[in-house]
């Protein structure tokens, strides 16, 4: 199964070895050097600036500041590797937290039944994303962007601010922490590891890069590629149902725009790239992804503490963005489009 | 001409549609007040049309309208003298952003999804760091008539969209048009076949940031400065482009048939509003009907041996 991975990458030089340490000169472990590497001018600049970079405070906000970001841009990381995108993550995390507020209506009983719904409902709208990309044969781009505005539509329709009630102990998950530790940050992290076991020790791992990187080369392999990507589109809305439930319990009610407000579609597809995973799919992995939310968390702190505009905050991102994804194209020899 | 008609049947039955629920709308008036609203999104599909078939997206419209909506009313300032001046720069401005996004994108190999994707934060980012958070200044009455007046009965946006209109159809009849189709069916193909992919690309991107100045200019003079202008402009030209049957991917589609897919979108608005769907509701029904008519397109064309016949079309 190995084989159907290493097809697609740049050169042969970790065979021998085996797969850890071909893994690590993947372009997936730069984004952690260059994280390194910012945290080292940030410190300089903030110094420089004359305050106090990587206090406690800041190390606990970059977490909690990136929980949200980091389990969406997970679930995102599965349907890039299997060749498709997901535009509608954004409308349903606020769709998410509406539902986990509604139900939960501020009653420590209805916590259970309210996560299960909400997961429901996203496994439902990945289903549905999965199923129209799949059987309609609708490019990824154009379906997941109709269903994110059906679901705009709807929750527009059905809200005009928040609603809903979140019970006191579900807003834990949102602030408390254990030591230096957020709990949303321990979520991520259990998401990420899951999705890591999943993606490097499972049959459909192997699937998903298989798909990823010749959807056709997968089909004639025998594996049913249609059934593939409905899982990874099913994986990702419910990591995004998860953001959701989150941000429902850090505000305390459901949001209509909480998921547009955090640019979360597009900013989880950047993060995404960032961690050195490949646009057209097939290659990268959920380590990458993490350094890459890490990095544009790690960012927006030096930012905050230099106390820069928030408008130049927005152009440096977009530059970052695209001159860390020409480094990867420098480093591999193929062309992703 | 062949590849638009499924679009048109589908615009025919829309206005037919329309013109039922108000007679008005058969009247010239009305029918231009139509072609008038559809003209910047009309002309912004034109654009993104090179892009996609060329292969590649271009995210950042959306963003560079805004911006150029922004930069002209801060430069005009109310001040008539300054409106050709400023006409020119937007031009320039449009073909500048253009030209960086292709030239990263084929140059440093980076997604143009990526490129366009940061493109869109740094002009958004940009502008707003200029103006100091919200859009300052006015635009001229002169900068305004091209989006709101008209000569006698005709409105100019009219005249710009058909202006638009028949060079693009021209230019896709070029040798330029062969080349780009070429290029986004086999990029391979084509660079062995002496074209030069990386140019072509270039172009394409340069020719949608041209056709976001010229929508740009007509948006400002028609709903005025705001710091939403352009806002989900980029979904909208691509949801037209696509509509009209141009494969995401590149090679296959043809550009009045794009400029048809706009012209679908924008009657299919105003009959969303002529029958009172709530304005929220209005996005549901569109996300429905996209995903259904790229639905009914793909069920239409057996895909397997498309990309040959595409090759058929692009040598005729």
């Amino acid at each position: 199964m190995n084989l159907l991975v290493r097809v697609r990458r740049p050169a042969p030089r970790g065979e021998a070895k085996g797969g850890l340490a071909a893994r690590l000169r993947e372009p997936t472990q730069v984004v952690f050097l260059a994280l390194l590497g910012l945290i080292a001018v940030g410190w300089a600049l903030v110094s420089l600036h004359g305050d106090q970079f990587l206090t406690m405070e800041s190390v606990v906000g970059i977490q909690q500041r990136s929980a949200a970001l980091g389990i969406v841009a997970i679930g995102q990381t599965l349907a890039i590797l299997a060749g498709s995108l997901d535009l509608s993550v954004a409308y349903l995390i606020s769709l998410a937290s509406l539902v986990a507020a509604e139900t939960m209506a501020g009653q420590d009983g209805n916590i259970v039944p309210a996560v299960a719904a909400t997961l429901a409902v996203c496994a439902l709208v990945g289903l549905v994303n999965g199923l129209v990309i799949t059987r309609l044969h609708v490019h990824a781009f154009i379906a997941t962007l109709g269903v994110a505005l059906i679901i705009k539509g709807i929750v527009d329709h059905l809200y005009d601010g928040p609603a809903g009630k979140v019970p006191e102990s579900f807003q834990l998950l949102g602030y408390s922490r254990i030591g230096p530790i957020p709990v949303s940050a321990m979520l991520w992290a259990g998401v990420a590891v899951v999705a890591w076991f999943l993606l490097s020790r499972t049959r459909l791992g192997y699937r998903i890069h298989a798909v990823g990187g010749n959807v056709e080369v997968a089909r004639l392999s025998g594996i049913r590629t249609g059934r593939v990507i409905v899982i990874t589109h099913v994986l990702c809305s419910v990591c995004a149902g998860i953001a959701g439930l989150l941000l429902a319990g850090r505000l305390g009610a459901g949001a209509p725009t909480v998921g547009t407000d955090g640019g979360y579609d597009l900013e989880s597809i950047a993060a995404v790239v960032l961690g050195g995973t490949a646009l057209a799919g097939g290659k990268g992995g959920v380590a990458g992804t993490v350094g890459g939310v890490l990095l544009l968390a790690v960012l927006d702190t030096i930012f905050n503490q230099l106390e820069v505009n928030s408008f130049a905050k927005d152009v440096v991102r977009g530059v970052v963005i695209v001159t860390a994804v020409a480094v990867y194209a420098r480093r591999g020899t193929r062309r992703s489009v | 001409m062949k590849q638009a008609l499924p679009i048109l049947a589908v615009l025919a039955v829309l206005l037919a549609a329309i013109a039922v629920a108000n007679p008005f709308f058969l009247e010239p008036a009305g029918f231009l007040a139509f072609l008038k609203r559809a003209a910047p999104l009309v002309i912004l599909a034109a654009g993104q049309y090179f892009v996609i078939v060329s292969g590649e997206f271009d995210l950042s419209v959306g963003s560079l309208v805004t911006a150029e909506v922004v930069i002209a009313a801060r430069l005009i300032d109310g001040d008539e003298s300054a409106t050709w001046p400023v006409l020119a720069l937007l031009l320039v401005i449009g073909l500048f952003v253009g030209l960086v996004n292709g030239v990263v994108t084929t140059k440093l190999r980076v997604p143009s999804f990526i490129v366009t994707l940061g493109m869109l934060l740094v002009l958004s980012g940009a502008v707003f760091l200029w103006t100091g958070g919200a859009p300052r200044g006015a635009l001229s009455e002169s900068f305004r008539t091209f989006g709101r007046g008209g000569i006698g009965p005709l409105p100019w946006s009219v005249l710009i969209l058909l202006a638009v209109g028949a060079a693009v159809i021209v230019l896709m009849r070029a040798d330029f048009g062969k080349t780009l189709i070429a290029t986004g069916d086999n990029e391979r193909a084509a660079a062995l076949s002496g074209v030069r992919v990386d140019r072509a690309r270039i172009v394409a991107f340069m020719l949608s940031g041209l056709a976001a100045a010229v929508a740009a200019i007509l948006l400002g003079g028609f709903a005025g400065v705001s710091a939403q202008a352009g806002q989900g402009l980029e979904f909208s030209a691509i949801t037209a482009v696509v509509l009209g049957g141009v494969v995401l991917g590149g090679g296959r589609g043809s550009v009045p048939a794009a400029m048809a897919g706009a012209f679908t979108l924008e009657a299919l608005f105003t009959l969303l509003n002529l029958y009172g769907i709530s304005g929220a509701l209005e996005f549901t029904v569109q996300g429905v009907i996209i995903i259904a008519a790229v639905a009914a397109g793909a069920i239409r064309l057996p895909r397997k041996f498309t990309p040959r016949r595409g090759d058929a079309h692009a040598a005729s």
